[in-house]
């Protein structure tokens, strides 16, 4: 790997794993793990929106967390333009960080209330030492749709997309390479997430911005993503360019997330209803970690080996013995893979499942 | 009495909702005028403060009466439930009426055993001991596909993850066979694979016990999915209300032509969205005339002035609240649907 950061890839994540430490039973005696993100690797392209997938408690917040090192790693690399970040202490981060910023979830608890909308944004330009804010907090303003006049306002006269644009502006101000947006537009209404997802777009192109973009929202992931992570409990399942996963998933989880949505179309499709919930990732299930809700779950192979990514189509890996032929697929024709036999899974039959 | 009538459970008309606040008068609902049979999946969409939640804490009875101006007619059973005494209303209230709620980890007290919670909502309408309560807690955990109901009456909240939780509260809502469930966000706070579950959960439940079900959500794709029949709301007023099918299929209001365009689409990926520009009104000061004039943009003259009524603009159509003559409507619909197909 070249260290002049000309490579393709802005981000490249290696084997990466972070597992906290939590205290269970009496007295907090008994420690336990929690597996949030279990030898992961992939890659950032520059210029690229990568989108990481899955429902709560997959890990997707805490990788994205992982990759700005605002959590320390439990082992595995990352590296950042070139430089292995995954062990730099602080201090020696610091200057990087110019590079990476953060836009978050909730418009309403990101932007301190007290503080005027021209120190929110140029509070970054102040900690760095940068001359000359004011006008360029100015031009931010305007460059994410507000007015220059709103400078001297408190962020409680904002709505939440107004808020939302005010936190893109903080995370532009120092010109990054990279933006993590964690569920940027989920707190916001559908007309004014469009106005938000539209204005990211814009600055991308605009400034040549590179996107990681954490999201549970499948239908807004697809406006945005160039290539998606689908992740289950601290894996990643299936890893491809967006519109091929799309079009055609390969995993049965990927599938089940896909046919769950529900659409305003007028021709609703069959839904792969998965039974059960997500287990603890304190004590993943062995093998596949999907095994236990998977429609295509084979006794005797996918409790017993871990599944690898592999690839499975062009631009497209997915971690599965027994991936999808072709899509759309019903529920009942998923079920059908060849050797699985519903009698070997009396669990899927009950739905049980100990949390 | 026709057959329609006597399906019929709930006929709401003129409701409107006023709340007194330091600022001046809030009115979150103004006039709202909808009925519900049994069989029927009413869905009722907006956005954060279009009053979708407040109409229907306002036919529970649920907002404080000493802080709010409520009129209208709330009629339930040949009774109107705005005129009830509060003795009278809780004997309608989760015994008729029941009501499930957006964040089941609220909703459930952390120190009670679930089955307990269930066990108690029986005993409130119901003078039978606690062994029946109890058993007919197990029964409806049961009933919601809680596996080893028996077992899982006995877990603590913390104990069950959210598609559970929200399952429990079913079974609370469904404890006395109500006429009426409302749901108010019910699977906004889970995953999309347990919203699926949860959906049709709801659906089940209905069907088997030919109730009527109010669904009021954010998410059109859910409504799209699980309603017979949409109210659309905006800045507390209805805009446009019908069959679902139709209200899909032909919307009839500028504000559901931007709801559905600005929605981003699961089915292939959009050169640009089509956000609605602007924000929605401060209910403090709500727009003169229509509500959306000054974020629609085929406002013409009276729109600013004169308040659209809800009706059929022709006789194929279901009810809007617009001054744009049928005719332009059909046209810029067709023109929309060309849009969308290209």
């Amino acid at each position: 790997m070249s260290e002049n950061g000309s490579t393709a890839n802005l981000v490249e994540v290696e084997h990466l794993t972070k597992r906290f430490a939590v205290r269970q039973g009496v007295f907090a005696r008994g420690k336990a793990q929690v597996h949030a993100v279990e030898d992961i690797s992939f890659v950032v392209r520059r210029g690229e929106t990568l989108g990481i997938v899955g429902e709560s408690g997959c890990g997707k917040s805490t990788t994205a967390r992982l990759v700005l090192r605002l959590l320390d790693l439990t082992s595995g690399t990352i590296r950042f333009d070139g430089h292995d970040i995954s062990k730099l202490p602080q201090r020696r981060l610091r200057p990087l960080r110019r590079e990476m910023q953060m836009i978050f979830q909730d418009p309403y608890a990101s932007l301190n209330p007290r503080k005027t909308v021209g120190q929110i944004i140029g509070a970054p330009f102040a900690i760095h030492g940068v001359k000359g804010a004011r006008t360029r907090v100015q031009e931010l303003l305007e460059t994410v749709g507000l007015s220059p006049e709103h400078y001297n306002r408190y962020p409680h006269e904002f709505s939440g997309g107004q808020r939302q644009r005010i936190g893109v502006a903080r995370a532009l101000a120092l010109s990054p390479k990279l933006i993590v947006c964690d569920e940027p537009v989920s707190a916001l209404d559908v007309s004014i997430q469009a106005q938000v997802l539209n204005l990211l777009r814009g600055l991308q192109s605009e400034f040549s911005l590179t996107y990681v973009f954490i999201t549970h929202d499948l239908s807004v992931l697809r406006q945005i993503a160039d290539r998606i992570v689908v992740m289950y409990l601290g894996r990643i399942v299936e890893i491809g360019d967006s519109e091929q996963i799309y079009s055609a998933p390969k995993h049965p989880y990927t599938a089940a997330l896909l046919s769950a949505v529900p659409r305003a179309g007028t021709d609703p499709r069959e839904r792969i209803v998965l039974t059960g919930d997500v287990p603890s990732p304190i004590a993943p299930p062995p093998a596949c970690v999907f095994h236990p809700r998977c429609p295509r779950f084979h006794k005797g192979h996918c409790d017993v080996e871990a599944p690898q990514l592999r690839e499975l189509a062009p631009h497209q890996e997915a971690a599965c013995h027994y991936p999808l032929e072709r899509w759309p697929m019903s529920d009942a024709e998923i079920r059908q893979a060849e050797g699985a036999n519903r009698a070997d899974r009396p669990h899927l039959e009950g739905a049980a499942h100990e949390a | 009495m026709s057959a329609a009538d006597e399906r019929k459970l709930l006929d709401v008309r003129g409701l409107t909702v006023r709340f007194p606040t330091p600022d001046g008068v809030v009115q979150a609902v103004s006039d709202v005028s909808f009925s519900l049979s049994r069989g029927e999946t009413l869905g009722v969409v907006g956005e954060s403060g279009s009053g979708k939640s407040v109409s229907n804490l306002a036919i529970m009875g649920l907002l404080n009466r000493s802080r709010t101006t409520i009129t209208g007619e709330v009629e339930f059973k040949e009774r109107n439930l705005l005129t009830l005494s509060n003795d009278e209303l809780r004997k309608v209230r989760g015994k008729e009426i029941a009501m499930v709620f957006q964040d089941p980890f609220a909703c459930l007290h952390p120190m009670y055993r679930v089955g307990a919670q269930i066990a108690e909502a029986f005993s409130a309408h119901s003078d039978a001991g606690k062994k029946v309560a109890w058993t007919r807690a197990v029964e409806l955990l049961d009933r919601v596909g809680i596996p080893n109901a028996r077992s899982r009456a006995r877990d603590y909240p913390h104990q069950f993850s959210g598609g559970m939780r929200q399952r429990a509260m079913i079974a609370m809502a469904l404890v006395h066979n109500p006429a009426i469930l409302i749901c108010d966000e019910p699977t906004t706070a889970l995953d999309v694979t347990v919203q699926a579950q949860i959906l049709e959960l709801i659906e089940d439940v209905k069907r088997e016990f030919d109730i009527g079900v109010i669904l009021v959500t954010h998410d059109l794709g859910v409504v799209a999915e699980t309603a017979n029949s949409v109210m659309v709301m905006y800045a507390g007023r209805i805009m446009e209300y019908g069959p679902a099918r139709d209200v899909f299929a032909q919307p009839q209001h500028p504000y559901a032509w931007g709801l559905l365009d600005s929605m981003p689409t699961i089915d292939r990926r959009l050169s640009a969205l089509v956000p609605i520009e602007g924000a929605p009104p401060s209910l403090l000061a709500p727009p003169s005339g229509c509500p959306f004039h000054p974020r629609c943009p085929y406002r013409f003259e009276p729109c600013p002035t004169e308040r659209p009524p809800l009706v059929a603009p022709a006789p194929e159509a279901h009810l809007d609240a617009c001054h744009l003559p049928w005719d332009k409507k059909v046209e810029l619909g067709a023109e929309r649907a060309k849009k969308v197909a290209a």
